[in-house]
Parts: structure tokens; sequence; C-alpha cells
């Protein structure tokens, strides 16, 4: 009981945000409703959720950029509506689809903001050169951004939140129309990022490149946080079982074998050779030691990792169908 | 309750940035142009008719500035109806375009209040209109020097100072409205428009409707009319309503500063100039008193103006 205790007053200590019963209302429409989360020092924490479910305007009420209709947020420890410039000093944000002056460098672009920050023209000139080495945009720093691609504004935004050395950095819709490969670059970036110990908030639609780089996840809908924790656990709340097991062989009796290995929930055969096992663990051994037991030739062994896609198919799924059927009630 | 830190923490940076942006950019330069050359031309209209009668005037170079010859208005004439564009022309787009460019919530994101925003760009906008109006300023009595040859007096020098002045002031004024005009309209095409009606309706239809409107509130009195003159009450509502355009106030400003002969800006009556020695200079204290209450109205104006705009913007959402 008590090592629960101190291990909750740990956690305190490293809450760097906390949202206590959030909401932004636009006249009677809530578009956050009543949203609380944690998060933890040095972790990846994505908003997910598709577009106008509040997840720029919970992003917004946290750097103090919009007015809190009721509920609080804290941090760093700060209010961002009462001391937003201590917010500010402290939190990088990446706007979605970011915006440069098109007519400045990006050396002029960043010293601008760098100005901004207050930081003296010395240590403004080092950390700019850093940050741009950094993202990779040494050999366009006096280049004006009007010829940069979308990929290059998305890490040039990056940068800016190095040169701020900012402990929370805010990355809304980060990835979203930039082509596969300066996606791979950008979270690429965002892993570099989190060694250095940063904090990270990143909101998107984009379910598998969140899922590479996120600890834990909230799944937005509709203003409200419908899901929260890490993927693993969402997949066991969701999809009932973690693990999805294929098996191709053949052997005598080789569904019930497989059925009887302990931790299987289910086993679909999907051919006469297919089996589709669920299971609340990685049972690709004990099922490799089944069908060598049962005589049968092993032809494929798989394991699906669980989806964030498919947690939030399913999870979509099931709130139509409820919504469906209280309809088809009343 | 107060907000931590200071308002205004990096209006300086926003200002030095916006200042370089407007004097770099290719709209500006189209601008002074325009205003250069039209002032030329009335300039050398001046200069012509001056050389040919170069009557006794102890302020020849003021006479550069207000005497006009057919086509062309007097320099005066001539800015205020240019000034108002030169200053559209530098704030209509001043907020709306850092909604587009998506570059807002990346600059507020910083730690700056909205506050430094708005006025570093106002004092940017202003400070480019302060230095095109003294360069124009420094223009006109270098070659009031070449070609008139009478070196300027100090009184000269004092009274086109107070022109330069209130000159800037009347540019503030179309500045806070096209910045106004910027935050209220979100695309920068019909902020651009709305600036523009409301020039055209002050400084062109606002002279000939004010006269209308004012014999509709007080209708003319058949007694003056048969006497030849001018109803006191209707002169004196047309006077007001056409005060109501800042392109009026500063014409009238510029008369008292720059006409020292100028003793009242309203009708007057026969008895108030009892004693007065008709077509003797004022000295320049009493004009710049004359002046006075128009210049007021003119900073007025830019404050009001401010102000709308800057609780505007404070209420705006960031995000687009």
């Amino acid at each position: 009981m008590s090592d629960t205790g101190s291990k909750a007053a740990a956690a305190a200590n490293d809450i760097v945000i906390a949202a206590r019963a959030l909401t932004k209302r636009y006249g009677k429409v809530s578009v956050v409703d009543a949203v609380n989360f944690d998060i933890r020092k040095g972790e990846v924490f994505g908003l997910l959720g598709p577009n106008g479910a509040g997840k720029t305007t919970t992003i917004l009420m946290m750097l103090g950029l919009t007015d809190i209709s009721s509920g609080q947020v804290s941090v760093l420890g700060h209010d961002p509506a009462r001391a937003p410039l201590q917010v500010k000093r402290r939190v990088g944000y990446l706007p979605d689809s970011v915006g440069f002056y098109d007519h400045l460098t990006a050396v002029e672009n960043l010293s601008y903001t760098a100005k901004l920050m207050g930081l003296p023209l010395a240590e403004r000139t080092r950390r700019i050169a850093a940050a741009l080495a950094q993202v990779r945009l040494s050999d366009v720093a006096y280049k004006r951004v009007a010829i940069f691609s979308r990929g290059m504004r998305q890490r040039l935004g990056l940068a800016e939140i190095i040169v701020k050395q900012a402990e929370i950095a805010i990355l809304d819709e980060p990835t979203s129309a930039l082509d596969p490969q300066a996606t791979h670059e950008f979270l690429d970036l965002i892993g570099e990022l989190k060694s250095e110990g940063v904090t990270m908030l990143l909101s998107s639609h984009m379910l598998d490149q969140v899922q590479r780089v996120c600890n834990r996840v909230a799944l937005f809908q509709a203003g409200r946080i419908v899901l929260i924790g890490p993927v693993a656990d969402l997949a066991r709340q969701v999809l009932g079982a973690g693990f999805v097991v294929e098996v191709e062989a053949d052997g005598a009796g080789l569904a019930r074998r497989l059925a009887t290995i302990p931790g299987v929930t289910g086993v679909e055969t999907s051919a006469e050779d297919r089996f589709r096992l669920t299971a609340d663990r990685d049972v690709r051994a004990d099922a490799a030691r089944a069908v060598v037991a049962a005589n049968g030739s092993l032809r494929r062994l798989s394991v699906d990792e669980p989806s964030l896609e498919a947690i939030y198919a399913r999870y979509f799924q099931g709130e139509s169908k409820l919504t469906g059927g209280t309809r088809d009630a009343a | 309750m107060r907000r931590e830190g200071s308002p205004f923490q990096g209006v300086g940076t926003v200002a030095v940035k916006e200042l370089s942006d407007n004097l770099s950019s290719a709209r500006m330069f189209v601008l002074e142009w325009l205003i250069v050359l039209t002032a030329l031309a009335a300039l050398y209209g001046a200069i012509d008719s001056l050389r040919q009668n170069t009557a006794e005037d102890p302020f020849l170079l003021l006479r550069l500035f207000t005497v006009d010859r057919a086509p062309l208005p007097s320099f005066v004439a001539i800015l205020g109806f240019l000034i108002p564009l030169m200053a559209i022309g530098l704030g209509f787009d001043s907020i709306n375009s850092e909604h587009s460019r998506r570059t807002l919530s990346r600059i507020l994101a910083q730690p700056i209040y909205r506050d430094a925003l708005l006025m570093g760009k106002f004092v940017a906008g202003l400070a480019t209109l302060a230095i095109s109006l003294a360069a124009l300023w420094l223009l006109v009595i270098g070659l009031g020097l070449i070609f008139l040859g009478v070196p300027p007096g100090g009184e000269e020098i004092a009274r086109s100072l107070a022109f330069l002045v209130i000159a800037i002031f009347y540019a503030g004024v179309w500045l806070a409205l096209a910045m106004l005009l910027s935050i209220v309209f979100r695309s920068p095409a019909s902020a651009a428009l709305v600036a523009l009606g409301f020039w055209l309706f002050l400084t062109v239809l606002w002279p000939m409707l004010a006269p209308a409107l004012a014999q509709l509130i007080a209708p003319p009195d058949p007694r003056y009319a048969a006497l030849g003159l001018q109803t006191p009450e209707t002169t004196i509502w047309a006077q007001t309503l056409s005060r109501l355009s800042p392109n009026h106030l500063f014409g009238e400003a510029m008369l008292a500063v720059l006409s020292p002969t100028t003793r009242s800006l309203g009708p007057v009556f026969i008895d108030q100039l009892r004693g007065a020695m008709m077509g003797t200079p004022l000295p320049l204290r009493e004009s710049l008193i004359i002046a006075w209450p128009q210049t007021v109205a003119l900073i007025a104006g830019t404050i009001v103006l401010f102000v709308a705009g800057y609780i505007a913007f404070q209420r705006q959402e960031v995000r687009a």
C-alpha cells in the first residue's frame, strides 16, 4: 500500500502537463469536453482522433493561445491562462502546416523568433547553426524559405523548437501531407529529440506513425478522450486479446491441439491448413511445438503486432454498432 | 487579475523586422514613387507661378506647399489625397497575411503577448510613413532653395515642421484604419477594398455630401438667401459634418499652419474682426492654436481606431 503511495508521489513529480476537466465551449457546443490526462517527463504522448475531434483546441489551451471555458491545465507547474510567457518560454510549438516568411532565409526566420525568445546575438547564432545542422538544413540555411518543400518547412519548424531548447515540444499533425521519405526523416528527428529527454506531445490521425514513436496515446472523439494508455494496453482492452498468430501447417486434429495451448482464446480455421489464433500472449513457440507434436509440417508462423489501426477501427466500429443499436431500439 | 510580464516585450523586435520588410518591399517602392512624382509635378507648377510674380511675400517657402496652378492641385492637397493611399498600402494585410501565411500561431507561441505583434506592426508602419514624409519634406525645402534662391526663415522652417508632424498623424489615422480592417477581414483583398472604399468616400464623396446633408438638417433661410448670404446654421452644420472626414481636418490644419494670414477656420461675426489687421500674418503660436483642435482630432482618431483593432485582435481565435 505504502509502496504504491510512494510510486504515485514520484509520478506526481514527473508530471509536466496535467489537465483536469479541461473544457472549451463555443456557444453551447463543447469542442473539448472535460478531458483529463497527465503527461510525464520524457515521454512521447500521442493525441489521436479524426479531424475536428478537439486535438488542436486542447493544444492551444495548453499554450494559452485560446481561453479555457472551464477546468484547468497546468504546464510545467504554470497556468497557461495566467502565466502564458512562463509557459511559452519553455514549450515549443510546431503548428499544423507551419508557415514561414517566404521572403526571408531560413536563418533570418529563425533569428526573428530567437530574438522574440530574448536570446542574445552570440547565443542566437550558435544555437541556430547547431539546430539547422541537427535537422539537416545547413546547406540551405541562407536560401529563401520560398523554395523549401513541405518536409523542409516541417524540419525548420522543429529547428525552431531546438533553438528554444524547449522542455516540452508540442507537434500538431507534424507528418500530415508529407511524402513517405520525408515522414521517415521527420520521425527519426522526433526519436533524436526524445533521446535528448524532451517531452513530446504529438497530435495526429496517422496511426501507424504515432504507434512507431509514442509511449502512450489518448484517443479523442467528439471532444472527449475515449481511450488512454499504452498501445498494447489499448489493444487488450479493445481487441480483447493482444496477439493474433497465423499458422500455416497440416497435421491431424491440429485445430483442437492449438486450442488447448494455454493463453489461446480462440482458433479460427480459415482454410484446411490455415489457422488464426487469438491469444493474450505471444504463443508462437507453443504453436510450433503443437504442430511438431501432431507430426505436421509447419510452413508459416507469424504474429501480428497489436496495431493502433485495428484498435481504432474496432473501437469506432463498436461505437457505431452501439449507436446504430440504440437507434434501432428507439 | 494581472498578467505576468510586460506587454511591450518583443515590440522592438517585431517593429524592426516589419520596418525592414516595409522599406524593402516592392509595394512601398511603387507608392513612394507615385507620391514623389505627383508631388514634383505640383511643386513644378508652384515654383513656376511663384517665379512669375515674385511678390514680396515673407513666407515664400510656405507658398511652395499651398500654391496651385491648374490643372494640378497644390502640394498639400495632393498629399491629403495620397497619404491615405500609402497608409492603406502598408496596413491592409498586416494581420490577415500572418493568418494566411500560417505564421501567426508560430509567432504567438513565442514568449510575447499579442499586444507586441500589433503594436510593433503599427510602430513600424508609422515609422515607414514618417521616413517617407520626412524625405519628401526635405525634397521640398531643397527644391525651394535651388529654384527660388531665397533662404528660408526660422519661422518658415518651424511651420513646415508642424506640417510634417500633422501629416504623420494624418497618416496614422489611415494606418490604424487599415490595420483594423486587416484584423476584421480574413482576406487581404476584401480588407484592401473596404479601406479604399472608405478612402474614396471620405476624400471624394463626403465633401459633396456634407453640404447636401447640412441643407437637409438645417434648411437655408430665404431671408439670408435674399440678402445673398449663407444661412449661418447651414454653414455650421456643413462644416461640422465635413470635419468627420480626416481629409478635411488635415486640410484645415494645413491652412492654419501654412497660410499665416488664416485667422479662423470657421464662420466669424463681423464684430469679432473689429480691430483686426486683415491680411497680416499671425504669429506661429496663434496659428498653431488655430490648428490644434484639428490635430487633436487626428490623434484621437488614430487612438480610437487602434484600440478598436486591439480589442478585435485580442478576441480573435489564433487558428485559421
